[in-house]
């Protein structure tokens, strides 16, 4: 599903991001992403859907080559992956329905394809009776729903997670995590960078930490394995 | 892209006006200010355009045939005169009717001379570029049985100059006023999509092209632009029929007119609708151009 050889980042300012990173991750996999602040946690998550592309080496995201792909050729990439952000991204002039119908028709699908298919993702999450509400009108949990609603509306292979519960308090935020083991079950790769510890310790999975450009630990069902 | 697509893109551009709505008030304002300074102006600038027109084209050439030259020889110059280069048309007066003229202007004072006329037989002549009046009259001049040729020269080549600076400071202000008009509609414009690069950004990671992203914002300029010509068409055909039914009666003698109310309105209200959608056109699609780098 995701393949990454002696993947290496430098930034124009000279800051090296990462550092020849090697790792496979496999169709289905749930995998936590962890490490302090600054250690390229968020520059290996973006480049997943190319927000960031590598300064050298090889990588694949479902067969597609990250390094070589074409900046017209990006939506593509994102129409392949689901992408759910710490802080939700939710268009603000868009209610809930339209805010995830939103991911469909920018893959021009049918109408009653759309409606069909949010209604049935709304469900999902348990927000069908607020599909008219407007994401200010939303409880962070809520907001954080909709966004997951509209990363796998598209029936991805992969869901990218960048700390979707950091902004949200203990209680929602294992609301959220029920929801996207729920997705995992469904086959749907799950890749999630998290500082959250006791998730990641009751949660068990793959845990992949990174530190300096580079993966110091890769354990399946792992800890956490940093201080608080 | 599907029809549905497209028909989407023009849902949402409506909508984005409403939801916008202070922005989009902004914006229309901006366009209709412009506009109607644009709209004035270039009224004000056709119909001075046209009055030069008018004037120039009034110029004409006084012909003195020599005294007692016979009406084969008079039919025979009016032939000459006619093809030579530059000529649009000649008349015949005969003195007779030059008396008449001349005391129907000046009074009967002049009937004295009916006994005795003095004048000549004349041709009106006028060519087809007023510019070129002196050299047609130069020519003319050297024709035998050509007394001399009158067409207040000096005075019509100042008043040349005076038409065609007019123009020219005409044409430039116009253009600067459409630049400035540009300009700063594209900047609200600008301010309005600042305010949404959020939205863009979002957008493009959810994997839309920016096709996708664009044509909603390039269909809302074009909305705002359209929004923004409605007043300055209104005001400009009310402001301009006034002006005609004040002018028509008072100008009747005169040799210049204004341009009449149809078309020219007709056609000053397209062009300032066209520059309006335009103008908003532009001003999105300049405008986004740097928030679709996601």
């Amino acid at each position: 599903m995701i393949q990454m050889r002696n993947v290496y980042k430098k930034y124009p300012n000279g800051i090296v991001a990462l550092n020849g990173m090697n790792v496979e991750i496999d169709q289905g996999e749930f995998v936590y992403v962890v490490g302090p602040s600054g250690a390229g946690k968020s520059t290996f998550i973006k480049m997943m859907y190319r927000e960031e592309r590598p300064t050298s080496g090889q990588m694949f995201v479902d067969g597609i080559d990250i390094a070589t792909l074409k900046n017209s050729k990006v939506p593509l990439l994102r129409r392949q992956i689901g992408v759910v952000f710490q802080d939700f991204k939710l268009l603000p002039k868009l209610n809930v329905y339209e805010n995830v119908a939103f991911a469909l028709e920018v893959i021009e699908e049918k109408p009653e394809e759309i409606r069909k298919r949010v209604l049935k993702v709304l469900d999902l999450v348990g927000l069908k009776h607020k599909a008219r509400m407007f994401p200010t009108e939303l409880s962070g949990g809520e907001q954080q729903r909709v966004s997951i609603a509209r990363s796998i509306v598209n029936k991805p292979k992969v869901v990218i997670a960048d700390e979707p519960t950091g902004n949200l308090d203990p209680e929602t935020s294992w609301d959220i995590m029920r929801l996207f083991e729920q997705i995992n079950k469904s086959g749907t790769t799950i890749l999630m960078a998290t500082h959250n510890r006791e998730i990641v310790n009751s949660m068990r999975h793959r845990v992949i930490a990174v530190e300096g450009g580079l993966i110091v630990r890769d354990v399946a069902g792992g800890d956490y394995g940093y201080e608080g | 892209m599907k029809a549905r697509t497209l028909a989407r893109h023009f849902r949402e551009s409506l909508k984005s006006l409403g939801r916008n709505g202070w922005m989009t008030f902004a914006s229309v304002s901006a366009v209709t200010v412009t506009l109607l300074l644009v709209g004035v102006f270039v009224l004000i600038m056709m119909n001075l355009n046209k009055v030069a027109d008018d004037v120039e084209n009034d110029v004409e050439m006084k012909v003195f045939i020599a005294l007692e030259t016979g009406q084969e020889d008079i039919d025979r110059l009016e032939n000459e005169i006619s093809v030579l280069p530059g000529v649009e048309s000649v008349e015949f007066s005969t003195k007779e009717e030059e008396l008449t003229d001349l005391i129907l202007n000046f009074g009967d004072d002049f009937s004295l001379y009916e006994q005795n006329n003095p004048l000549f037989d004349v041709f009106y002549v006028k060519s087809t570029d007023p510019q070129q009046t002196e050299k047609v009259a130069g020519e003319i001049s050297k024709i035998e049985l050509i007394e001399k040729v009158e067409f207040g020269a000096g005075k019509i080549e100042k008043l040349f100059n005076v038409l065609n600076t007019g123009r020219n400071v005409g044409l430039v202000l116009i253009l600067a006023l459409l630049f400035t008009a540009m300009f700063l509609i594209s900047n609200t414009i600008r301010i309005t999509i600042v305010a949404r690069r959020h939205e863009i950004e979002i957008m493009k990671l959810v994997g839309a092209t920016n096709w996708f992203v664009r044509i909603p914002f390039i269909l809302e300029g074009m909305w705002l632009g359209l929004l923004g010509s409605i007043i300055p068409i209104g005001l400009v055909a009310a402001l301009y029929y006034n002006v005609t039914v004040y002018a028509e009666p008072r100008l009747k003698n005169e040799i210049f007119q204004l341009l009449e109310f149809s078309p020219f309105i007709y056609q000053v209200s397209a062009l300032i609708l066209l520059m309006g959608i335009f103008i908003g056109i532009w001003g999105s699609f300049m405008s986004i151009r740097k928030f679709l780098r996601v």
